[in-house]
């Protein structure tokens, strides 16, 4: 499975930086995330890893650097713009920003309204392929608030993977969850990464998931996840680590170059 | 000094956001897509929803003001005039403002803390994230809304207020029915008429814009919401009775 072919470039900061007011954010940060790729960014609150989220879908603009995605730069783009090229993200939200007028199944089928070629029907069976993905089909006709916390979250999962998008940004997706919903939570992560070959971005702050992320595959066939040490061969599950201290980048790389770092802020992540 | 800078900046700022805010919303109304059911559903919030507060304040205006109006003009002998000036009252000032204030008191607050609430929980941000622009989804059909309903329920407050003089001329004054109509109605122009509908749609504008931009630039929590929704209304409820001055102005100048 292990890839030494060049990698299509899917997202690409070049020294993008923001502030607000006075404080730097993000200062002249660069990365670059590739087709398949799954990027954990780590990093203490406040360090700006939602902030890079939103700047990588257009919802926050840079006041320096640019911003590629999929090759064209969408620093400069009005929101009219924008929005074909937010159509190949889905994104889940930390809370799982989900409409609470809307049922359920309104919520995850929201993004396939504005997609015209899609009929009712057929829109109807991708939402409840969607549901069936995050197992909450049964769910399609309650509203947010009838939901759990980890539920509302899924659901989150579910609308973003509705229209089948290239890649997938996670803010914070097991947060305040019990490790039950979180490995759940988790595997779906996994299975988008290995089924689907979706790159992804995916802020945490629970070291663990995202250590269960780089050292787990998805085996389709025994519908679970298997440790790469084990049957995996070692194989590359295309996941690497981007840590964030006092806006910048303080460590890039795979887990293994991460586990062997002696930085002291560094180790607090690793404690 | 740069305390009072920033200040004046943030003020300079703030009146930007919110012209470009406006203009964007007008120009949507010719722009697709359109949120028809949002529209619906923002009039029967906005104005079915506001009749009970509306059909109260009208009567008991038109009430009050039959009582003190028919106590000065008893002091002249001209007692006949009460529904002229009830009329004329409501018609050109009270209607239009009392009923703003009203609105604003109800709907500015309403549609800053709903928007405040979607902002603070990342909902409009999810909204963009889906290709939905929140100011067609969520400013337009507010706007149209509030300006096709709030010429209508001025004139249902101003029916409820006529109502009202003439309950108070007919049952405490004792005024003959046919004196209090006929006075009310003889006295009813053109201009007056048209004051009283042009002040509730400039009105309209206020009371939704005012409300959305509260909301849509809410930050800080749940505080922030709160924070927000009493913004809302205190600054709708001032340009209603500012503009209200400059409009009569103006109206009264081109009619002269």
């Amino acid at each position: 499975m292990a890839n030494t072919t060049p990698r299509e470039t899917v997202v690409e900061f070049d020294r993008v930086t923001l502030a607000f007011g006075e404080k730097p954010v993000l200062e002249a940060v660069s990365f670059q995330l590739e087709h398949g790729e799954t990027k954990i960014i780590l990093g203490a609150a406040g360090a700006g890893k939602s902030v890079l989220l939103k700047l990588t879908m257009g919802l926050l603009h840079p006041d320096s650097g640019r911003i590629f995605v999929l090759g064209q730069d969408i620093t400069l783009l009005e929101e009219e713009e924008l929005f074909p090229i937010r159509q190949h993200f889905g994104m889940v939200f930390q809370e799982g920003a989900l409409f609470d007028s809307l049922t359920v199944g309104e919520n995850v089928g929201y993004a396939l309204e504005r997609l015209g070629e899609i009929g009712p029907e057929e829109a109807e069976r991708r939402v409840r392929e969607a549901l069936q993905f995050v197992e909450l089909e049964h769910t399609i006709e309650l509203h947010p608030s009838e939901l759990s916390g980890g539920m509302r979250r899924r659901v989150a999962i579910a609308r973003a993977l509705v229209s089948q998008p290239e890649i997938m940004l996670y803010d914070s997706p097991t947060a305040g969850l019990d490790p039950i919903t979180s490995h759940r939570i988790v595997t779906l992560v996994i299975k988008q990464r290995d089924v689907r070959r979706v790159s992804s971005l995916l802020v945490t702050h629970r070291v663990q998931d995202a250590f269960e992320m780089a050292g787990s595959y998805f085996d389709p066939g025994q519908e679970k996840l298997l440790p790469v040490s084990g049957n995996g061969g070692g194989r590359d599950t295309h996941t690497r680590f981007l840590v964030l201290r006092d806006g910048g980048i303080a460590f890039h790389g795979r887990l293994e170059e991460l586990l062997a770092q002696r930085d002291p802020y560094l180790q607090k992540f690793l404690a | 000094m740069g305390l009072l800078n920033d200040l004046a900046k943030d003020r300079v700022l703030a009146v930007q956001e919110f012209a470009l805010m406006s203009a964007r919303a007008v120009r949507n109304i010719f722009r697709p897509p359109h949120y028809m059911v949002d529209v619906v559903r923002q009039m029967d919030f906005i104005g079915f929803g506001s009749l009970p507060i509306v059909i109260l304040t009208g009567f008991f205006t038109g009430a009050v003001l039959a009582l003190q109006m028919s106590k000065t003009l008893t002091t002249f002998g001209e007692t006949s005039l009460t529904g002229q000036l009830v009329m004329l009252s409501l018609v050109r000032e009270l209607g239009p403002v009392l009923t703003s204030l009203m609105v604003a008191g109800r709907n500015s607050s309403g549609i800053a803390s709903e928007l405040g609430s979607m902002m603070v929980s990342e909902q409009i941000d999810a909204m963009r994230a889906l290709g939905t622009d929140p100011s067609k989804k969520l400013v337009t059909p507010r706007l149209v809304a509030t300006v096709i309903m709030l010429p209508m329920l001025t004139i249902v407050a101003d029916s409820m207020g006529m109502l009202g003089g003439f309950a108070t001329s007919f049952f405490m004054i004792h005024m003959n029915p046919a004196q209090y109509w006929t006075s009310a109605l003889h006295a009813l122009e053109f201009e007056d008429v048209f004051q009283g509908l042009i002040k509730p749609f400039v009105f309209a504008f206020i009371v939704s814009l005012v409300g959305c931009y509260y909301g849509l630039t809410t930050r800080g929590g749940t505080a922030g919401v709160g924070r927000s929704t009493t913004q809302a209304v205190v600054a709708a409820s001032v340009m209603i009775l500012v503009s209200d001055f400059f409009i009569t102005k103006i109206i009264l100048a081109v009619l002269d």
